[in-house]
């Protein structure tokens, strides 16, 4: 069984958490989420340009940039993450332009060499898949498919050939971090996405409080966090670790016990 | 690079049908705004097939534009260089004052059709930003502008004039706050918009269709030109000249003459300090990689971080270039060569004094490429450069960097 499938296959939905690479101590913060109850960990590649994120990532993107953060340093936080912690599903998160510059075989190789399970590359959709999607299935690395409340019935199996690991529902029109979707929306769009494929279906985008996150948590298989933990980093810096934990935990407290509660 | 051997036999009829020339181009954006561009491409398509499309448009650009724009033959420059006969594409002589205004008149006919109601654009320097918001006062249809926080600072002019417009500007303060940040900027607002926003792109990037679409609107440029010089020399010119931000000017120039072998191509890259200084020169400082929907020449680092551009023409501060530009560069039916900012300052004053003509900074780094390039041929070759837009915008900058204090 993969990680992903292990993570998913849990009798509770999955806190999928998200921080940016290099932004503050990282891996003090990823050993706080995993020690929180994360069960996915989402690991931002920083870049220049992060033209689908809010203000808290882009601030993020700057911040470890500014410290000198290299793809090769990526890498190396991902190695020691996947030393430390055997088990807990690890994705980068990032943009085409870092993940081909040294050609998609490189950057599959490199992910596999370092125990990343899976990719999620923003601005490479379905229609370019060629950039990166063979060069990944053929390292053994997943690549988890966005869908977006555009992607309409006609082109949701475009979407869906070739993603594995698990399907990342963007449940807002925009950017992270921002509005929250209407719940009513969100359980029409994973109940639609649900029926067209067997993956677990994750659900984020201003997804900022335990509230809200136990109300996806109902219906969906996981609930992204991201900006949330990037602000508590903004605040702590270096000393963020023990406030990432504590706000994990009523993270994965909210979300774990979200579907008992709807029981 | 490209295999020449597999070449279509014209260069004309580039992107494919997945928006690609060569390895160039495509569509590398985020899974939101993809079912927007392909609905985008469907209503191009059909727009394209639709004669009273091509009428409106036409007329226009006749009655509202002032085109055809003329054909000037610059007798005292030629003089000067001692070469070359140089005529000027004088795109300065547009509404609003540059080629910018060609492609905002097609792409706000395209919003229309889509039936979209609100207007959104990036601008650097601000020309692309006033034909825009020019463009909506005159279709009714609100308007905002993202401008990089240091753009608007430094061009005040035209951010009074886009307000004057009705439009919105919006400073942005993410990143380096200039072109590559409106655009960043302008996107995530598109993606959290998508419903009733049409977003005008000003250059020949983005993602597929929009490269070929401002192609096509501004290829008007090379159309005329090619009428105005059979009609006044009887013959193609030998040499075409354009600068290159983006490169929309110099895709219209260009493209109705690719498949004209014996006309010499050049595009000029601004080379800011110098190539190994700050500079703004993608295909002679860059390499390929992924950025605003497409694939194309960037300067970046080793990692695929995107570098800082620096021009002084902030037309051309942008730390990319089209892909068809990037295609035609690989595969060497263009030449692109990089000028200098003290160049271009000293080809602006040149003009200025030869012909009466203030070309935008943009226009002056081709003017100084004519100059190198004029005196190396005969008499009786013909160089058309273009003019790509007006200097008034950049008296300012000229000022500042003559040390003159306005």
């Amino acid at each position: 069984m993969t990680r992903f499938a292990a993570a998913f296959a849990k009798p509770h939905p999955a806190l999928v958490a998200f921080i940016t690479a290099g932004d503050g101590d990282t891996a003090a913060n990823l050993d706080a989420l995993v020690a929180g109850g994360a069960d996915v960990i989402e690991l931002g590649m920083p870049f220049t340009d992060p033209m689908a994120d809010g203000p808290a990532i882009q601030a993020a993107n700057l911040r470890s940039l500014a410290k000198g953060t290299t793809t090769a340093d990526l890498f190396a936080i991902a190695a020691a993450f996947r030393q430390r912690h055997p088990d807990t599903p690890l994705v980068l998160m990032g943009y085409a332009n870092p993940m081909t510059i040294r050609g998609g075989d490189w950057f599959a190789a490199e992910c596999a060499k370092a125990g990343v399970d899976g990719v999620i590359c923003v601005d490479v959709p379905a229609e370019e898949d060629p950039e990166l999607g063979p060069a990944l299935r053929a390292a053994g690395v997943d690549l988890i498919r966005l869908a977006t409340p555009t992607t309409d019935a006609a082109r949701l199996p475009d979407v869906l050939n070739g993603a594995s690991g698990f399907l990342y529902y963007v449940s807002v029109a925009g950017i992270t971090g921002q509005q929250q979707a209407a719940q009513a929306s969100i359980e029409d769009a994973v109940a639609r996405l649900k029926a067209a494929t067997d993956l677990p279906v994750a659900v984020g985008f201003g997804v900022r409080t335990p509230d809200q996150a136990a109300q996806i948590a109902r219906v969906a298989d996981g609930v992204v966090v991201g900006s949330a933990f990037i602000d508590i980093i903004a605040e702590h810096g270096d000393a963020a670790a023990p406030h990432v934990e504590a706000f994990t935990r009523t993270l994965a407290d909210a979300i774990h016990s979200a579907k008992e509660i709807a029981a | 690079m490209t295999d020449t051997t597999t070449l279509p036999n014209s260069l004309r009829t580039g992107p494919d049908e997945r928006g690609h020339f060569g390895q160039f181009g495509g569509r590398y954006v985020a899974e939101t705004l993809m079912p927007l561009i392909l609905d985008l491409e469907r209503h191009y398509r059909a727009a394209q097939a639709d004669p009273a499309f091509k009428a409106e448009f036409d007329y226009l650009l006749k009655n509202y534009v002032g085109r055809p724009s003329p054909l000037w033959f610059a007798e005292r420059l030629t003089e000067h260089l001692g070469g070359a006969k140089i005529y000027l594409k004088r795109e300065d002589l547009n509404h609003t004052g540059a080629h910018k205004i060609n492609n905002c008149i097609g792409q706000i006919l395209l919003a229309k059709r889509m039936g979209k109601t609100r207007i959104i654009a990036e601008t650097g320097a601000g020309q692309h930003g006033v034909a825009t918001a020019t463009v909506a006062a005159l279709f009714g249809l609100p308007c905002t502008i993202f401008m990089g926080a240091v753009d608007v600072a430094r061009q005040q002019p035209n951010v009074f004039r886009m307000k004057l417009l009705g439009a919105e500007v919006v400073a942005v303060e993410s990143g380096a706050k200039t072109l590559k940040d409106a655009m960043n900027e302008a996107l995530r607002h598109w993606v959290a918009n998508v419903h009733d926003t049409f977003y005008i792109i000003g250059t020949v990037a983005g993602p597929h269709p929009y490269p070929q679409l401002v192609r096509d609107f501004q290829s008007v440029i090379g159309d005329e030109a090619r009428a105005q010089i059979l009609e006044a020399e009887d013959r193609l010119p030998d040499v075409l000249i354009a600068p290159v931000g983006g490169g929309s000017n110099a895709i219209g120039l260009f493209h109705p003459f690719l498949d004209d072998p014996d006309v010499a191509i050049v595009g000029v890259e601004a080379a800011g300090e110098g190539l190994d200084g700050k500079h703004a020169a993608s295909l002679a400082g860059g390499k390929p990689g992924i950025l605003h929907g497409n694939k194309t020449y960037l300067l970046q680092d080793e990692d695929g971080q995107i570098t800082e551009a620096h021009s002084i023409s902030a037309g051309l501060d942008y730390p990319g270039i089209g892909p068809e530009h990037s295609w035609l560069h690989d595969i060497g039916r263009v030449r692109y060569e990089p000028v200098t900012d003290a160049e271009a300052l000293a080809s602006f004053q040149k003009l200025t004094k030869l012909e009466g003509i203030i070309p935008a900074l943009e226009s002056a780094h081709a003017i100084a490429a004519a100059e190198r390039i004029a005196p190396t041929l005969g008499k009786d070759k013909i160089i058309i450069v273009n003019c790509s837009g007006r200097g008034d915008k950049d008296i300012f900058t000229v000022a500042d960097a003559l040390g003159v204090a306005l």
